[in-house]
């Protein structure tokens, strides 16, 4: 950020200094140098800053992100990469802050999940001062360049984020259009930003606020549409939440002709049960073939099968040359159950049988 | 020799289970500590590069050039052994670090990783010991087993053994372009060539840096430095060769033909690898110098275990090896080094049937 405000001539000598300075500690960069010398930092480079709980069961971190980070656009997400007894866990949250904070700080909201460890480690031993890596935003659940005239979001739950880094931003710009927004949670004591999003509707008269308490009103569904938004297949509208909502909105946006209009953003996707003859599908991305197979085949063999030659050696999972970047989906380990389901995860495909539905980037 | 005298069939199976055994109970054992301690390895070691390198620029004093030479030679054989090669092995990509996997690193010496992860990994981990197939029995220039045939050439082995040894960096780099089996036309000089170009671009930059950038940077103290950096690279050859001589030759050692491991299973894959490695037996801080392959056995028998838990999981497989009837073959550095030497010498001269174990 700070780079393209400084002269040419300084540029290149630091640029040259870097490549020099690379060449004395190939193969390794110098900052490996410095971070054995200074400051030790396992973990990550975003630095825990604040951590709150708005409701019982959500916290929201404070993240320093580090200089030179790239600014996101409303509505994108980070990839945070925390670790758990040794383990680097990889998940996706989308920032709730705006672009236009400029104290080098993101804000991310992240709710308990049953069962999930990451987002428990969130919630219950994170502690100020934790450092967590974090990679560039990514994602196209944003804002457009040019506003429409009327934008309409519907949230529930955790899917406020996304959309609260929308608002803010548009709160910072100072053009805040027509607004209307739905937003649903059990009740009121378990509603994310409900407070903020009520003094940002007070502020703002173009923007309709409508809070919906599931526990007593029952779930917010299309049928309420038209009551909460007239003219809303006129607006373009954002949507985040649970699949269940999710499903229902887009088939009622494709029934009125306006799928286009609706943009949407899911972060949890359904993962499979294991089982030997399930029937599975692989998707190899980079050759662009799909191949059925079942849940008791390595990703090697459905490969070779079906033509591909992926690079590999043992066979039998010692020699680790057969590794390849899980892109979605889940896998097992043939020989111990473990199973890995992680963006990114790095899965060795001879002993690793897929579950469901799976894209390798092979 | 065959590795089916020692077990049959069920046997096998049964002591490949009590392995598996291990292995899973330690991969689910894997946590902060562990990641801690490979952390702590990578910390020491590029502060002693540093303090190593920093020291040689006072080189003129020579407890100074002695100080900085022998720590920039412990941080190499750290970096090569008990953090490069094992990282590069997977050992801790359980982690999920991208900066400590196996897909990742890139090690300090002139064998580019990728080369090197074909040919140890995948090479010599699968075919350990198996004459013809793992080319670290001999590395395509020593007759280390009688199973090899006898060539008059074999006679200058004790010197190329010393040239081996010295120069052990570039022989390791040499290794996968496998020139006998090019000449062999098992294999095409164009892939050879384009493995010889990256050794050349890595050992460039290893060059660059050692002997000329390094050295440049000290000024008057040019010749100090370049000594330094001279050393504790030979140094860390003569070790790194030691020691990995000594993790499959040491006498009691088998060697296999390529038809025993014809359709082997994992219980006969596991025996080989115990009968074709050798541990050295040591106090702690030699097993971490070592890359703890002073545990060759455990670390044949788990190549994807993190390294520092061979100490705890060697006393259990010596005694399934004691319940199964098996050699496990242990011995301090003399003995293990003592009986590889020997072997070389002896294998110059034809014949040395004698050399493999006798079997009952």
């Amino acid at each position: 950020m700070a780079d393209d405000r400084l002269p040419a001539a300084t540029l290149n000598s630091a640029r040259w200094l870097q490549r020099a300075a690379g060449a004395l500690t190939w193969p390794l960069n110098p900052s490996d140098y410095l971070g054995a010398l200074f400051a030790d930092t396992p973990g990550g480079n975003a630095v825990v800053e604040r951590i709150g709980h708005p409701t019982p069961d959500a916290v929201t971190l404070t993240l320093r992100v580090p200089r030179g980070f790239p600014r996101h656009r409303a509505g994108q997400f980070v990839r945070l990469g925390v670790d758990i007894d040794g383990v680097r866990h990889s998940r996706c949250y989308s920032i709730a802050s705006a672009p236009e904070r400029d104290d080098g700080c993101i804000e991310i909201t992240a709710k308990a999940i049953a069962g999930g460890r990451v987002s428990a480690h969130l919630n219950e031993l994170l502690r100020v001062g934790a450092r967590l890596q974090i990679d560039a935003p990514a994602g196209d659940f944003v804002l457009p360049e040019w506003l429409p005239e009327r934008l309409l979001f519907i949230t529930a739950g955790s899917g406020i984020t996304p959309v609260m880094g929308m608002l803010r931003s548009l709160d910072a710009r100072g053009t805040v259009p027509e607004v209307t927004l739905v937003h649903a949670a059990p009740d009121a004591a378990s509603m994310i930003y409900g407070d903020e999003l009520a003094a940002f509707a007070a502020r703002h008269p173009q923007v309709t606020l409508h809070r919906v308490y599931t526990r007593a009103q029952g779930r917010f569904d299309v049928s309420q549409l038209d009551a909460v938004c007239e003219g809303w297949a006129g607006c373009e509208t954002w949507a985040c939440g649970p699949d269940a909502l999710l499903q229902q909105l887009e088939d009622h946006w494709q029934q009125a002709g306006i799928g286009a209009r609706l943009h949407t953003e899911r972060f949890r996707p359904r993962v499979p049960q294991a089982g030997d003859a399930t029937a599975a599908r692989v998707q190899f991305l980079r050759s662009a073939r799909v191949v059925d197979g079942r849940g008791d085949q390595p990703v090697l063999d459905l490969a070779e099968l079906n033509g591909l030659s992926p690079a590999h050696g043992c066979r039998m999972g010692i020699c680790h040359g057969c590794t390849a970047t899980l892109k979605s989906g889940c896998v097992r380990d043939l020989r111990n159950g473990k199973t890995f389901d992680e963006e990114g995860d790095l899965v060795q495909i001879c002993v690793c049988a897929p579950i469901g539905d799976v894209e390798i980037d092979l | 020799m065959s590795h089916t005298h020692y077990l049959t069939d069920a046997q096998a199976d049964a002591f490949g289970r009590e392995l598996d055994a291990i292995r899973d109970e330690i991969k689910a054992s894997l946590g902060e500590s562990d990641a801690a301690y490979i952390r702590r390895m990578i910390r020491i070691q590029r502060g002693l590069d540093i303090g190593g390198r920093a020291l040689l620029f006072a080189g003129v004093l020579p407890p100074a050039w002695l100080a900085g030479t022998a720590m920039l030679s412990i941080a190499k054989i750290l970096e090569n052994m008990e953090v490069g090669h094992n990282v590069m092995h997977a050992q801790w990509d359980w982690m999920k670090d991208p900066k400590i996997h196996s897909t990742t690193w890139e090690w300090d010496t002139a064998c580019p990783s990728d080369q090197w992860k074909h040919s140890h990994n995948y090479m010599h981990h699968t075919y350990t010991n198996v004459v013809g197939m793992d080319r670290d029995v001999g590395y395509g220039i020593l007759r280390m087993s009688p199973q090899q045939p006898w060539r008059p050439w074999n006679l200058g082995q004790p010197v190329y053994n010393a040239l081996l040894a010295g120069l052990f960096q570039y022989g390791v780099a040499l290794h996968d372009v496998e020139f006998e089996r090019v000449l062999e036309g098992k294999k095409t000089w164009r892939d050879a060539w384009a493995r010889l170009k990256a050794i050349g671009r890595k050992t460039g930059r290893q060059t660059l840096k050692d002997y000329v950038l390094f050295p440049l940077l000290a000024g008057p103290f040019f010749l100090y430095v370049f000594s330094g950096n001279l050393v504790a690279n030979f140094v860390r050859n003569l070790w790194a060769y030691t020691i990995i001589f000594c993790g499959h030759f040491p006498s009691g050692s088998h060697t296999f033909s390529e038809s025993s491991v014809e359709n082997e299973s994992r219980g006969r894959w596991y025996l080989r690898q115990l009968l074709g490695s050798c541990n050295i037996k040591g106090g702690k801080v030699f097993h971490i110098l070592s890359g703890n392959l002073s545990h060759q056995i455990e670390h044949h028998l788990f190549p994807d275990l993190p390294s520092n838990r061979y100490a705890e999981i060697a006393p259990r497989v010596q005694a399934l090896c004691e319940q199964y009837g098996l050699p496990y073959n242990t011995g301090s550095l003399a003995r293990q080094f003592g009986t590889t030497t020997w072997r070389v010498l002896r294998l110059s001269l034809p014949g040395g049937q004698s050399l493999e174990p006798q079997l009952a």
